[in-house]
């Protein structure tokens, strides 16, 4: 089994340089090219032992796609392979005065749905999508750059905020659908 | 020097017969069967030459009737004729809508809701099988042979126990079932492929008693679902149920018996098909209590009481499209299928939500057996070169587990790309627990009760270990039939325990087997004829498969590795033709494992080579 190839890592698969900054359009065109190579529905009239290949390929290369193409996923796996771990579950050490900051926002997005205030809750959600970017081009930087640590950090101020976005935008929806 | 040819992968360079494979769309009102024959997908017609098998079947002491015979009795004999079964597919009593009014008795037993007839209690597995065979069969005489395998379309918002009860009556029937594919899906490779789409599109599939929305980029033959959603209980019955109650309503008529439902339900709907053309839709019928029945149903009326059934359809589509990231001005094109979306209050309804005229110049209830045929003549092998595209399907419903309180934690969130797996590890709360249950949940709830449950089991034997020393490794696997699989792993033991999700809602393999003996009873010599002419086809079918791949890729091959190889080869060649079915399955199991290497080379010499091709378009532009 020494040549067989699903132990790269996500990059090398789509053979990709190990960037965050990285193209995006290329990265599309190839899971595709990838999956219309290794998809079930391409070998589902041969051999079982073929069968299972295809399904081991198309699994891994939609796990490999998905964590590229998200930021978020992008990050992490980035640190992952340099070894270093942002103990997300673990390590809540994060600065005071960010955490208040997090628990004031939850505050007002929880007014905001229980009056039902879809203006409020829209202009939150803006703010939120702007400071993610930003966030994302921070953690890029610092990727790009070897910045371990401090990628590390700039990942759990992030996974705070998508998570804050996730609920503004849950908010957002039940209130909607009501 | 003579050029190197490099066939396709799923384009075999043996010459060989073509398959017969089918497409069939098993509708909760009617269900239809299609084929490829020279390149074109076509419905296949009954004797009377009708595309359309009514979902209905009838059970008579003697024998089983399905189809527009069976419909014709249903209000004459409603315990024994069981219609729309798909809805109760999967499904227990307490899951199902409008149960009281329904004139079956039914049995609670083992998960899913079973029908006492005159032949005895039937699961809608059953029910649904009898459908199914008829098609099989009616594909059988239309196209002079032995079907190889087929195409069965489901909604795309069933959940696992919902697919898993298809593919049993599937099996039940005899068929191979060579990919469950979502309805709106099938629809999608029917349009697009018919019209050359490219872009973002949008198909609204309203049918008898399934509601489903998908939202798919089309873009160089790969049709890729971003994201599905839908009610897999809201469709056209339901709108027959508004003007049956309207109707009684009006007529102001007493509690009815189970025959004069059944017909004022059957006029109910009559009135509903009407208002497709018209403005009002006159209903009279003399009911067997002598009450003569004689009201008119506007369409401004009908619009009225079906408002909120409209506004149930709408919700989901709004959904998927956030989570496809998308805004309505970005649909390119909305596809409509299914019968119940020729009513004009939905027409207009969707028309606004997306400020676009649907699609419509394709037959709804064609569309969706047109696209299984289309995608069941490619997985058979059928593939012709150039027709290359490729399907990027999704799962509808996270799938998570329980932990602590009875919350789920999602392990595969919906609207994943299939086939997929995701592994997550738990430990134990207890000092010294050996066995953990585990939980399989699907759904988007926080809470497990308003999550369907799909299966437990437990890891058992694991050695005595502090709490939270334990780790707990559980796999969730979907294939691409957006079917699960679940196995749990004590990563310090190795202790292992896996199931298939099956149990809860589906039958046992056992089960299966019963009932095709049952079947088959009067000739017990048949199911094993069958069973031995089914490992020989498919033995005959691995020993082509081989060749091909030996004949274009025998370089990557070690001389020992080829030697045993061909060894097995001669050794299935041996007893391909005997009468031993083990013997058959044994060189079958033993030539799959002795080419898995080989197999696995080869995706990845493919993957290689397609990259180095890709990137060589990208120089050139």
């Amino acid at each position: 089994m020494a040549d067989f190839d699903l132990t790269r890592d996500h990059f090398a698969l789509f053979e990709l340089a190990p960037v965050f900054s990285l193209d995006t359009v290329a990265l599309d065109q190839r899971y595709r090219e990838v999956q219309t190579r290794v998809h079930p529905d391409k070998h589902a009239h041969l051999s079982t032992a073929e069968q299972r290949v295809a399904m081991q390929w198309a699994t891994h290369a939609n796990e490999a796609y998905q964590t590229l193409k998200s930021p978020l996923k992008r990050a992490q796996y980035m640190l992952a392979l340099r070894g270093v771990d942002p103990q997300v579950e673990r390590n809540t050490a994060m600065p005071m005065e960010f955490l208040v900051q997090q628990l004031e926002c939850r505050e007002v997005v929880a007014e905001a749905r229980s009056e039902h205030d879809l203006d409020a809750l829209e202009e939150l959600q803006h703010d939120m999508r702007k400071e993610i970017k930003a966030e994302y081009a921070t953690v890029g930087q610092e990727l790009d750059a070897g910045a371990n640590e401090a990628a590390a950090q700039t990942v759990r101020r992030l996974l705070f905020k998508e998570k804050l976005l996730h609920e503004i935008e849950d908010a957002i929806e039940t209130i909607e659908t009501a | 020097m003579a050029l190197l040819q490099i066939s396709e992968p799923g384009e075999s360079t043996a010459p060989h017969q073509h398959r017969l494979a089918i497409g069939i769309d098993l509708g909760t009102t009617n269900s239809l069967v299609a084929t490829v024959r020279s390149g074109m997908a076509v419905v296949l017609k009954d004797e009377q030459g009708r595309s359309l098998l009514p979902s209905v079947v009838r059970y008579k002491a003697d024998k089983t009737v399905v189809g527009y015979e069976a419909q014709l009795k249903q209000s004459e004999d409603p315990k024994n004729t069981v219609i729309s079964a798909k809805r109760f597919m999967g499904r227990g009593r307490n899951d199902i809508a409008h149960i009281e009014s329904m004139p079956y008795d039914f049995v609670d037993e083992g998960g899913m809701v079973k029908i006492k007839t005159v032949q005895g209690v039937k699961s809608p597995v059953e029910v649904s099988a009898e459908i199914l065979k008829a098609l099989r069969e009616r594909a059988e005489a239309s196209l002079g042979g032995e079907i190889t395998g087929a195409v069965i379309t489901v909604p795309a918002y069933f959940d696992d126990a919902q697919r898993q009860a298809t593919k049993d009556a599937a099996t039940l029937a005899g068929l191979n079932v060579l990919r469950l594919l979502n309805e709106p899906t099938a629809a999608a490779i029917a349009y697009g492929l018919d019209n050359a789409s490219e872009g973002i599109y949008a198909v609204y599939d309203l049918g008898g008693g399934t509601f489903d929305i998908s939202i798919l980029r089309l873009s160089r033959g790969i049709f890729e679902v971003l994201a599905t959603g839908g009610d897999s209980a809201l469709g056209g019955d339901d709108f027959d149920q508004r003007v049956f109650c309207w109707i009684i309503e009006q007529a102001k008529l007493a509690p009815l018996s189970a025959g004069d439902s059944r017909l004022l339900l059957t006029k109910a709907r009559e009135a509903k098909e009407y208002l497709t053309n018209h403005g009002e839709a006159p209903i009279t019928v003399r009911l067997s209590s002598g009450e003569y029945v004689d009201v008119a149903l506007t369409s401004e009326t009908f619009t009225e009481i079906t408002r909120t059934l409209v506004q149930k359809t709408i919700a989901p589509t709004r959904k998927a499209l956030r989570d496809a990231g998308l805004t309505p001005e970005e649909v390119k094109g909305v596809v409509m299928v299914g019968g119940s979306t020729r009513m004009p209050q939905i027409q207009k309804a969707i028309g606004d939500f997306f400020g676009q005229e649907p699609l419509n110049n394709l037959d709804p209830d064609k569309v969706v057996t047109l696209g299984a045929a289309t995608q069941a003549n490619l997985l058979a092998g059928n593939r012709a070169p150039g027709d290359d595209w490729l399907l990027l399907d999704v799962i509808p419903l996270s799938l998570g587990l329980e932990t602590m309180g009875g919350l789920v934690e999602k392990i595969i969130p919906r609207n994943s790309t299939i086939p997929v797996a995701r592994a997550q590890e738990f430990t134990t709360y207890k000092d010294g627990q050996t066995a953990m249950a585990i939980h399989v949940v699907q759904g988007e709830r926080e809470l497990v009760s308003d999550c369907r449950s799909l299966a437990r089991f437990e890891l058992r034997d694991m050695p005595a270990m502090v709490a939270g020393a334990a780790r707990i490794r559980v796999t969730f696997q979907v294939d691409a039939d957006g079917l699960l699989s679940v196995s749990a792993r004590e990563q310090t033991s190795g202790k292992e325990a896996r199931v298939e999700v099956k149990p809860s809602y589906g039958l046992s393999d056992d089960e299966i087997a019963g009932m095709l003996k049952d079947g088959f009873s009067h000739a017990a010599s048949d199911v094993k004829r069958r069973a031995l002419r089914e490992v020989q086809v498919d033995a005959q079918r691995l020993l082509e498969a081989i060749d091909a791949a030996l004949r274009e890729d025998a370089h990557l091959l070690e001389a020992a590795e080829r030697q045993r190889i061909d060894a097995d080869i001669v050794k299935l060649k041996a007893v391909i033709e005997g009468e031993d079915k083990s013997a058959i399955d044994a060189a079958v199991h033993q030539l799959s494992h002795t080419t898995e290497d080989f197999a696995a080379r080869r995706m990845d010499q493919s993957v290689k080579r397609a990259l180095a091709g890709k990137k060589l378009e990208e120089l050139d532009l």
